[in-house]
């Protein structure tokens, strides 16, 4: 049984939301991956897209962002379509980490962040006081100033996308898109990658909008869910709402339980597969009798 | 379960923004840079004045500025040579250098890859046909094979591009290499039905060469680099942004347009270099990555730019007096050296950036 | 050192990977059976050689060949030797194209396109000028160090950088050292018009015009190369795995290498020796032969050789009458034809890795 799409837990659907998909179908060559899907971006919130492999998570993402142009439908960025907006406009308004970024070699931090000042530059305009000033404050942000001379690739993975973070801060944009962004790093540096985008979103009030594959850090960083398969949503509204047994069933094809994170008591959700526990672990046994 | 009592320190409170830091930090690499550019202008400037002052007629400074500044020396052969001989053909090597260095530098960059070069991606090589063809199919002579030439390179241009759907990914590149290994053929199915002197001839037309430059071919080569010049120039920040990958370039509002537009204008440099020397070997190929050497890794199309006129100027000037009377076309000398370079290149793994 | 990681082909004409199933799985995937295939091709070679016996400047009865007394005889012998060094060639070009893209795992690989047919030039171009050999016997040495130097020197330098060697890389790879080896070639061939003479009418690829005891000398190592290529179809079936996984089944994997590359480097230092640089057969004719008869090696490698034969002869048949007075040299043909269809297989995504 499918959950119908269900705007749970916004106040205003499709009111006041300046990033909006419109019926949009979004594909390549000549396959369409999205079909026809309507979604309001909250502002001044954390969306957070999940889904299986190849459900088109990131190709919504990528049109929302203008770099797929749709193949129905349309991406409206403050009421206009987002195709038709110059691009540099739109970059003024929304900024975007993609996921495969290529750092040109021999770059410094500063340079690279300072690129992200693009959008606001002009070939008269070319270097101003406000472009040092959120160059710093990007870095500061992202806690990068430490690093602002050291050249990108020799930097960790961590601190290099933190870097690249800083670039689309620098940007100064309300919205801020981010493809896969905790895809290639451990564990700890997820989650701080993902404290700091939380931050961002108090502080600042930046609209944040980004495609994770973990479900479990989704759930809790998430103001806002939306859990998409084959190309539509499956479900959507906050993680409480989202993230169910149901729903994980349809979406993952996973059996699991759903219980409350006890660190941040979300839903957490715990795989059931064929084995529970090694034979002869006194772990295993245990541990069921608990759920 | 307790519920977690301390949330760790927000970030923001960490450090505050660091402005002049920031200045400072900038500072660094843009001081090299303007370094770079200077020690090159220079190292130009000496390349020039070798060729001017040195080789089989020899000038002091003193007297060649007097020749250059119209007040003469009282020997009109030696005036002849230098104003008539000398000057125009070290003038076409700066130019053509100038062109095949920027166009070779804007091509590496856009397509992130130090081998996708004209000379690689099949643009020498159609410049090459069009100019075999017309020397030896048609049978023409003089001008009208060098433009033969530029729109060789122009038109192969278009083919690739056309054929190869967009300027994204190895693509490109293929696309090149196989209408390349077609149009080799053709050549070498021309050289077959030659006479064989005419054959030889037309061997200048695959590596390059200087002599045979006038004033005329300098004055076209002034307008072409006029134009376009400046319009590298005003796009310069737009390549910086395109050496991010194409999604973090239309992130910041560069589209493939503009990524296209600069190549189109780095085609139309080499069309230009090529029409005033033909294709000169690897020297678009070597420029980029030498001006990247110099400059800390740092892309830099002035820095190729001046390391093409450079290498040109000094191939030439070696190829006229290195082997006794023979004047080795600069081509074979920039070949010799490119080829070896650029292997090593590869062997260091310079093979286009992967993402991260 | 093997490839990274590619998408597998989606498209449904993509070719079987070799060794995945076992081979009696492959039957729904055949357009028809292995038995009827050899039939068509064995057919379509009967026919070639027929073509390229009676068709030239004159139509010829190919009984001629059979009486020493008419008077077309000796052009009939002519066309008799030409007809078997197109066939011998064009094998031994295709199969080494198979070869490559099995020991490569690549595609694209192609003695053109990965300068060993460029290695090979070079190094015959150097030995005539500076050597002074003239004698194929002499000349065919080189031809096997350019080709040898020349694909080791791709593919370990392709495999040296980021990634690993994947197809695209291999090819530009192949691209950089042709045109570092053409441009040093040029370069002798500039300050040497006797060579020059020599060399452009063999640069262009021509099986015509062949002296019969330059063919006898390297009939016996193009028949060693195929011989051996024949014989690597279970090397090629595991190397296609992967390194790690040919090594898992057991297989010594650089023992296993060299006698792929050598045999490749008698194949192809053998034929350019003699008819020059033949480019793009090695690369679209086993490429066609999987769509037809699956990609296990056992049946690509002979199926390439017949239909790599078949294809070389009549594209030398056509190059006879295409654009009178004259004839189009072999070479011409195929680089006219391939790389259309190459640069088609590029544009069609089949290659889903690029």
């Amino acid at each position: 049984m499918s959950a119908a799409p269900i705007d749970h837990g916004l106040e205003d659907p499709a009111g006041t939301a300046r990033l909006r998909a419109d019926a949009v179908s979004l594909g390549y060559d000549r396959t369409t991956v999205v079909h026809d899907l309507s979604v309001a971006v909250p502002d001044g919130k954390v969306t957070v897209i999940v889904g299986g492999n190849g459900c088109g998570k990131s190709t919504l993402l990528r049109g929302m962002a203008r770099l797929l142009r749709p193949q129905g439908g349309a991406v409206l960025l403050d009421g206009e379509a987002v195709h038709t907006v110059p691009t540099r406009k739109v970059a003024q308004k929304l900024g975007l980490l993609p996921q495969n970024p290529i750092a040109p070699e021999g770059v410094t931090v500063v340079d690279l962040v300072g690129r992200g000042r693009h959008p606001h530059q002009s070939a008269l305009r070319r270097w101003g006081r406000d472009d040092d000033t959120a160059v710093a404050e990007a870095l500061a942000l992202t806690d990068t100033t430490d690093l602002a001379e050291r050249v990108v690739d020799e930097l960790s993975g961590g601190q290099r996308q933190r870097v690249w973070i800083a670039m689309a801060l620098a940007q100064g944009t309300d919205l801020l898109l981010l493809d896969e962004p905790t895809t290639y790093l451990d564990v700890a540096h997820q989650v701080e990658m993902l404290d700091l985008l939380a931050d961002l979103n108090e502080r600042a009030g930046t609209t944040i909008v980004m495609v994770l594959h973990d479900l479990n850090l989704s759930a809790r960083y998430a103001d806002h869910l939306v859990a998409m398969k084959e190309g539509r949503i499956v479900a959507e509204g906050t993680p409480a709402t989202v993230v169910t047994e149901a729903v994980v069933r349809e979406v993952f094809g996973l059996e699991s339980r759903v219980i409350p994170d006890p660190v941040s008591h979300t839903p957490l959700v715990v795989p059931v597969g064929r084995h529970l526990g090694r034979p002869g672990s006194s772990v295993g046994p245990a541990l069921a009798k608990e759920l | 379960m307790t519920a977690v009592e301390e949330r760790p320190a927000s970030v923001l409170v960490r450090t505050p923004p660091d402005v002049d830091r920031v200045r400072r930090a900038r500072r660094g690499p843009r001081r090299r840079h303007a370094l770079v550019i200077a020690g090159l202008a220079a190292v130009t400037f000496a390349a020039l004045a070798v060729n001017l002052l040195l080789g089989d007629y020899t000038y002091t400074f003193p007297d060649a500025v007097r020749i250059l500044a119209g007040v003469g020396i009282d020997r009109p052969t030696a005036e002849f040579i230098l104003l008539q001989q000398k000057l125009p053909r070290a003038l076409v090597a700066l130019c053509v250098g100038l062109c095949f260095g920027a166009g070779g530098a804007v091509f590496q960059t856009v397509l992130r890859n130090p081998l996708a070069s004209p000379d690689i991606v099949g643009i020498s090589v159609g410049a090459s046909a069009a100019a075999v063809f017309a020397l030896l199919a048609l049978g023409l002579r003089g001008n009208v094979v060098a433009v033969a030439a530029a729109v060789g390179a122009i038109g192969t241009a278009l083919l690739v591009r056309w054929v190869a759907g967009g300027i994204g990914s190895y693509r490109l590149v293929l696309v090149g290499v196989g209408i390349s290994a077609a149009m080799i053929s053709v050549v070498h199915y021309l050289f077959t039905r030659a006479a064989v002197f005419d054959a030889q001839l037309a061997l200048r037309w695959l590596t390059g060469s200087v002599s045979g430059a006038g004033w005329p071919e300098v004055r076209i080569l002034l307008a072409v680099l006029a134009v376009l010049l400046p319009v590298l120039w005003w796009s310069g920040r737009a390549l910086r942004i395109t050496e991010l990958g194409e999604d973090a370039a239309t992130g910041l509002g560069v589209t493939s347009r503009r990524a296209e537009l600069l190549m189109f204008v780095a085609v139309l440099l080499v069309a230009a270099g090529v029409a005033g020397a033909g294709p000169v070997s690897f020297l678009a190929f070597l420029a980029g990555p030498i001006a990247r050497g110099l400059n800390a890794g740092r892309t830099s199309i002035a820095g190729a730019a001046l390391v093409g006129a450079t290498l040109l100027l000094g191939a030439d000037y070696v190829g006229q007096y290195l082997i006794g009377d023979v004047n080795v076309p600069a081509g074979v000398l920039t070949g010799a050296v490119g080829a070896p370079f650029l292997l090593w290149l590869m062997a260091r793994g310079a093979s286009g950036r992967s993402p991260r | 050192m093997s490839s990274s990681t590619t998408v597998p082909p989606t498209s449904e004409d993509s070719p079987d990977l070799p060794g995945r199933t076992a081979t009696a799985g492959r039957a729904r995937n055949l357009r028809w059976g292995t038995t009827t295939s050899a039939a068509i091709g064995l057919a379509a070679l009967v026919v070639a050689v027929l073509a390229s016996l009676c068709i030239g400047n004159r139509l010829v009865s190919p009984l001629a060949l059979f009486d020493a007394g008419h008077p077309d005889h000796a052009v009939m012998d002519a066309r008799l030797l030409r007809t078997m060094v197109g066939l011998l060639l064009g094998a031994a070009f295709a199969v080494a194209g198979a070869a490559m893209q099995g020991l490569t795992r690549n595609p694209l690989a192609d003695p053109a396109l990965l300068g060993i047919n460029a290695g090979a030039a070079f190094a015959m171009v150097a030995g005539i000028s500076y050597v002074g050999t003239s004698q194929i016997g002499g000349y065919v040495w080189f031809g096997f160090l350019g080709a040898g130097l020349a694909g080791l020197a791709v593919h370990l330098v392709a495999s040296l950088g980021r990634g690993g060697a994947t197809p695209a890389k291999i090819v530009i790879a192949g691209a950089a050292l042709t045109a570092a080896l053409t441009s040093w070639t040029t370069g002798i061939l500039l300050t040497n018009r006797d060579t020059l003479d020599q060399i452009r009418a063999w640069q262009v690829g021509s099986v015509a015009g062949k002296q019969g005891d330059s063919f006898s000398t390297i009939v016996p190592f193009v028949l060693v190369g195929l011989v051996l290529a024949l014989c690597s179809a279970r090397i090629l079936n595991a190397l296609a795995l992967g390194d790690d996984l040919a090594r898992g089944l057991g297989r010594n994997v650089l023992r296993d290498r060299a006698v792929v590359g050598l045999a490749v480097t008698l194949l192809v230092g053998a034929s350019v020796a003699l008819a020059g640089p033949i480019g793009f057969l090695g690369l679209l004719i086993p490429h066609l032969v999987r769509r037809q008869v699956g990609g296990d090696y056992g049946r690509v490698l002979p199926f390439s050789a017949v239909w790599g034969a078949v294809l070389l002869v009549t594209a030398d048949t056509v190059g006879r009458f295409v654009l009178p007075p004259g004839e189009v040299q072999v070479g011409v043909m195929t680089a006219v034809i391939g790389a259309p269809v190459f640069v088609m297989m590029i544009r069609r995504g089949r290659l889903a890795s690029l």
